[in-house]
């Protein structure tokens, strides 16, 4: 168990290279404006702007509502491909014939245009959130499947071979051996399928008027009111930023804490 | 009475014969080195006698109570300090402090100082990850140990301090073992008896006892003794024949 100093000396040194990321999105916002001063306010509104219409969207609970509601949509989308995918993943690994059988599924899977899918969903669904959920799910599973799937069928064989011939049962080699290495291949793919059920999600509320960011942004549109459009963007990053750096990060880095002592003295990501 | 009986032991990869009707016994107490040369089908054997790959021939009979094999490499799980390594050896169903104080005198066994034990692999030595993977097979109980020619990557000091360790834990009453190895002044100073395997895997080519207990031996006697078998008896003519193609 690392110890409470261990502890927080990683939570301060997780907080702290908060502060690089805050530079690196003012050269962000510093050619944004510069963008802004070129073209001017109607067609790219100042960072400063935007953040007021953000400020202002946040002191109306609706907004709140709406943000709930996209999250909650996305994360279910999320969680039922995270589910789905690393169980079917998990199994497919194991068994390199079926592996083999289900690739070009994947690939037919991941050929087909998001915007396809939410045309059939409506069909099947209505505009509602099962769409929008299920259009999230659909976007992220062919790569947390072949994230798992990967993830076993390259697990260190000779590991295996160690435990059992300590007398290890196949369940507790699983959950011993196999797992750990399958989540170390998992979590960044599990990242990346979280940021593309938001897209997927926000995409599929304005195409299909379900309600949420999407259909704030369709409203802001129509009203050509850049600045709206632009604030509830900004919205929908920081909330995909809060549920990374707020609940996948800091797992992640309970779990590999061992990286960690991996690296040299003084240097730090 | 012995603790390790394999009759008849044959084996094929892809069709291709590596070992066959091999009978080798080991008795209670005893520490045997298997030699032979490169690619005859020695760590087959082994991983047959330890029950990681399934013979295609022959029996084993094992009349100890549980095994624990060291390997060439270390094999230590990345993820995990050296203390939970060596725990994961232990299966009984013991209280969290007899199952530290286990792993402490594994650990020691093994000549691993207790600081050691919360550092995870990447930060141990060489020679140390390969401690702590001895301290993991001493930790389990096991009253047969395997040794897969354990310290071929350890510098000439490091591993006689290595063999020193497995002198003192296996042999000598308390555990039986067997020993792969290529390097016969190791073989001659940890082990009871030595045993030659064909360099095609068609059986044993016979086997000798050295004289002395394991430990009892000192350098010029064990350089006298290599250099006897070596040069004099034609058992051990083919050990250090290098045949590449049959490697692995």
């Amino acid at each position: 168990m690392p110890s409470f100093a261990e502890r927080a000396s990683r939570t301060g040194q997780f907080l702290w290279s908060g502060w690089s990321g805050l530079a690196g999105l003012s050269v962000f916002a510093a050619i944004w404006q510069v963008a802004h001063e070129a073209y001017g306010s109607f067609i790219l509104p100042s960072p400063l702007e935007t953040l007021a219409a953000a400020q202002a969207l946040l002191g109306d609970a609706t907004a709140w509502q709406l943000l709930a509601t996209t999250a909650s949509r996305a994360l279910s989308g999320f969680a039922l491909a995270g589910v789905i995918g690393t169980a079917a993943g998990c199994f497919a690994g194991f068994h390199p014939a079926i592996l083999r059988l289900v690739q070009p599924q994947i690939t037919l899977m991941l050929g087909v245009p998001p915007i396809a899918w939410i045309v059939l969903l409506m069909i099947w669904f209505g505009t509602g959130a099962a769409t929008v959920t299920t259009t999230a799910a659909v976007a992220c599973l062919p790569i947390v499947f072949l994230g798992a799937a990967e993830g076993i069928a390259s697990r260190d064989r000779l590991l295996d071979d160690m435990a059992l011939s300590l007398g290890m049962g196949p369940f507790r080699r699983f959950i011993r051996i196999t797992m750990p290495q399958m989540l170390n291949r998992l979590f960044p793919i599990l990242v990346m399928a979280l940021g593309t059920a938001f897209k997927a999600a926000v995409m599929a509320e304005l195409l299909a008027n379900a309600g949420g960011i999407g259909e704030a942004l369709a409203v802001s549109r129509s009203n050509l009111d850049v600045a709206n459009a632009l604030a509830w963007i900004l919205l929908s990053v920081s909330a995909l930023l809060a549920v990374e750096y707020g609940l996948i990060q800091p797992t992640r880095s309970e779990l590999e804490a061992w990286r960690r002592a991996a690296r040299p003295w003084g240097v730090k990501r | 009475m012995s603790a390790l009986h394999l009759t008849g032991i044959g084996h094929a990869f892809l069709g291709r014969t590596v070992l066959d009707r091999v009978t080798l016994s080991i008795g209670e107490g005893e520490l045997v080195a298997l030699v032979g040369p490169s690619g005859c089908g020695k760590s087959t054997l082994l991983h047959i006698a330890a029950g990681l790959v399934e013979p295609r021939q022959g029996h084993i009979i094992r009349s100890y109570t549980r095994h624990a094999v060291v390997f060439q490499e270390p094999r230590l799980l990345p993820w995990a300090t050296a203390r939970k390594n060596i725990g994961m050896a232990i299966t009984a169903n013991c209280s969290g402090r007899d199952r530290q104080a286990h792993i402490v005198a594994a650990a020691m066994a093994a000549a691993l100082e207790e600081e050691d034990l919360d550092k995870y692999p990447v930060q141990l030595s060489g020679g140390m990850k390969q401690r702590t993977a001895i301290a993991r097979a001493l930790a389990s109980e096991a009253d047969f140990l395997f040794f897969d020619e354990p310290f071929t990557a350890l510098d000439p000091a490091l591993r006689r301090h290595m063999q020193d360790i497995v002198i003192r834990h296996v042999g000598g009453g308390k555990r039986a073992g067997l020993f792969i190895t290529h390097d016969m002044a190791e073989a001659v100073r940890i082990a009871h008896r030595i045993v030659v395997l064909d360099r095609r895997g068609n059986g044993v080519l016979g086997e000798r006892s050295v004289p002395l207990a394991p430990g009892e031996r000192d350098d010029r006697m064990i350089f006298e003794t290599v250099q006897h078998f070596m040069k004099k008896d034609p058992l051990f003519r083919h050990v250090e024949e290098l045949d590449e193609r049959r490697a692995g």
